[in-house]
């Protein structure tokens, strides 16, 4: 589903990701660790078309296309979403607007015809259930005055809303405590399926304890240094990430 | 204050045809001429000819440059040919309750519904309440709109004959609002108008009103308006003005209010179109407990000009005064912000505040801000604070990783931006009328 080749990508005149590699099956939940700086976030921002890097080398196919030629709504309409770090507050759009605008600019890329709003409000039931979020949080300004929860939930609000081909969750746990990280994961892994693909990037192994993963890689300096079973993210946890580090100068 | 040769221009045609034309009406009106009324009349034609018209060397004509303007010369009592069916492409959907149509700067009756029993407010033209309520008139005209330093006062001063007069009785609340429309009929010829409204608003009475403008036709329109609003003890006042009016347009205008203890004073000025536009909105906190807000909006475009004067004035003690403005420039627009706060000796206490908010949307717009501060009490609480800037890019990504196109994003942001103002407005029809025309404005 998403090949990633020797992508390299800079912001101004520092090179921030170095050549990385990696291939995302249909179905597949892959975990990105690393310290901070390594370069996680610029990877999640990267595939999801952020205009502030500059990719210098590499490609990125995702279903056979070109992802990187395409602007962001058009990844979005092709199947991928980002679930922000940090979500952003948009004042005087309500999450309900917010999704029918984007819900049928999507549809409207892909040749179908716009949800009316009964169409709409049945599927958003549907998917309040599933992720267990307030019809009052949604009729407010788009994150605003939003706890840190309540944005993460948010989030995976919309990506059940949207359907994703591929779902790229940044720092999801940043910010949360134990209880919010449980309903939002809980969340993630209803949405989980053998179409569906996830990239969950983090820092702590916490979160994998209820997202599991596929495989987990450690990003470090730019480049994926070790990949690996589940297991790996233990054993990140345990020893933290120097002996990561100490394995790559050891290398070079 | 003594006119600094540089800040006026002391001759132009406008203000020869203008003082000629004061001439001629003051024959014409004869046995009036004798009248108080006139005598104020005629004292603010002498200022404004002692004045002249102000230019950009003016510290509140800075950006204002009403160079263009004075050296038109309009019709100043055409007779129009407006009919019904050409209101009816003005129309605001679903309107209702007192509706008042000025033609030109005069009244038509004929046009005008007023729905609300005269017990509960007196709605008269200002030319009928001059002839019916010459005391009323006496005791409130030009009382609280200063004519010495500024010459557009003036010269509306001068030449008040006609707008609205609405007056409400102690401890009323109207209803229906008042929805006061001035159209200038520029279809065929170059107009002025200069409307003079009167509000006298009575102890623990209610109103609405709002005063929308609009011309039709390409050629030059000006309207240079003064509304004088009294509030009373604990009055409730809530005033709209909408201007969405035409390139050709100039529009000046002075909003002056005057509160007394525990009034609340409500605005919203929202500016959609207009080619020249200069808003002045004072207030004067004169009692205790007083709220006063103000809301605006502005949404220039091409050359459009907008500029919003506010001043607050915090004559007395433990008042609160809010300002929210905000605006969207795009293409080669022209926007100005200045915000006086005046916090008098005797005002301690004062809660006054001002933001005004401004998104450059293209290169070539530009915003002037400047926020006054003058605070002689001690134990006040202020602030202000302007901003001016493009999008915000980190929201825009945001929409855009969604699914939604750049454009429409940039678009709904915008919207919303302008729906803080417009949520402000609580005559519905003319809320929504808003919301429409801002949504289609911004649509790019």
């Amino acid at each position: 589903m998403l090949t990633i080749s020797n992508l390299q990508a800079s912001i101004g005149e520092k090179e921030i990701l170095k050549g990385i590699n990696l291939e995302v099956k249909a179905g597949e939940v892959h975990a990105i660790m690393g310290p901070n700086g390594s370069g996680k976030s610029t990877l999640a921002s990267v595939l999801a078309g952020r205009e502030d890097y500059e990719v210098t080398a590499g490609s990125v196919l995702f279903d056979g296309k070109d992802l990187l030629e395409l602007a962001p709504e058009e990844r979005a309409a092709e199947g991928i979403f980002l679930a922000f770090q940090y979500p952003v507050e948009i004042p005087g759009v309500s999450t309900t607007n917010f999704l029918r605008t984007a819900m049928n600019e999507i549809r409207k890329y892909r040749g179908q015809d716009a949800l009316d709003a009964v169409q709409f409000l049945k599927l958003m039931k549907e998917k309040m259930k599933l992720v267990n979020i307030d019809q009052s949080l949604l009729s407010r300004s788009l994150n605003e005055g939003f706890s840190g929860g309540e944005k993460k939930r948010n989030e995976v609000f919309q990506m059940a809303m949207l359907e994703p081909k591929l779902a790229i969750l940044d720092e999801t746990d940043s910010g949360l405590d134990i209880d919010a990280l449980r309903i939002v994961a809980e969340g993630v892994n209803k949405l989980r399926s053998p179409e569906r693909s996830t990239i969950v990037v983090t820092h702590y192994q916490r979160l994998l304890d209820y997202i599991v993963p596929d495989y987990v890689h450690v990003l470090y300096k730019g480049r994926i240094v070790k990949s690996g079973p589940k297991e790996l993210a233990f054993e990140l946890e345990e020893k933290g990430y120097d002996w990561i580090k100490a394995e790559v100068e050891y290398q070079q | 204050m003594t006119p600094n040769s540089q800040s006026y221009t002391r001759t132009s045609p406008l203000k020869d045809q203008l003082l000629a034309a004061f001439q001629v009406t003051e024959e014409r009106i004869n046995g009036e001429s004798k009248s108080a009324v006139h005598q104020v009349r005629r004292a603010a034609l002498q200022q404004f000819d002692k004045l002249g018209f102000p230019t950009i060397k003016h510290e509140e004509w800075k950006y204002a440059n009403v160079k263009n303007l004075i050296q038109e010369s309009f019709e100043l009592e055409t007779p129009s040919t407006l009919s019904a069916d050409d209101l009816h492409t003005l129309e605001i959907p679903n309107l209702s309750g007192n509706i008042l149509y000025f033609v030109n700067g005069r009244y038509k009756p004929e046009m005008s519904t007023i729905v609300s029993p005269a017990s509960d407010v007196q709605i008269l033209s200002f030319a009928e309440a001059l002839k019916s309520q010459p005391e009323t008139i006496n005791n409130y005209f030009a009382r609280q709109a200063d004519y010495q330093e500024n010459a557009f006062t003036a010269l509306n001063t001068a030449f008040a004959h006609d707008g609205v007069f609405i007056r409400v009785p102690d401890g009323n609340v109207v209803e229906q609002p008042i929805i006061l429309r001035y159209i200038n009929d520029a279809r065929e010829k170059k107009v002025a108008a200069q409307p003079r409204n009167l509000i006298i608003v009575g102890r623990s009475a209610n109103v609405k009103i709002a005063e929308s403008y609009r011309s039709l036709g390409d050629m030059a329109a000006f309207t240079n308006v003064v509304t004088e609003i009294t509030l009373a003890r604990e009055a409730n006042v809530e005033h709209y003005k909408i201007q969405n009016d035409t390139d050709t347009a100039y529009h000046i205008g002075t909003t002056q209010v005057h509160q007394a203890d525990n009034s609340h004073f409500y605005s919203a000025t929202v500016t959609l179109n207009g080619g020249f536009v200069r808003n002045n909105l004072n207030i004067v906190l004169d009692g205790e407990y007083c709220e006063a807000y103000m809301y605006g909006l502005y949404i220039p475009n091409g050359r459009q000009f907008v500029d919003n004067h506010t001043l607050v004035d915090h004559a007395k003690p433990n008042s609160y005064s809010s300002e929210l403005y905000k605006g969207i420039l795009e293409e080669k627009s022209t926007g100005v912000f200045n915000g006086k706060i005046f916090v008098r000796q005797d005002a301690q206490k004062t809660n006054a505040y001002q933001s005004c908010k401004n998104v450059v949307l293209s290169p070539e717009a530009t915003m002037n801000t400047k926020p006054q501060l003058e605070i002689f009490a001690d134990d006040v609480k202020c602030s202000h604070g302007t901003t001016t800037g493009m999008l915000d890019d980190e929201a825009l990504f945001y929409m855009r990783s969604r699914g939604i196109p750049r454009a429409e994003a940039q678009a709904l942001l915008m919207y919303a931006f302008a729906q803080d103002v417009l949520t402000q407005i609580k005559i519905e029809p003319i809320r929504e009328y808003l919301s429409t025309v801002v949504a289609r404005k911004l649509a790019m």
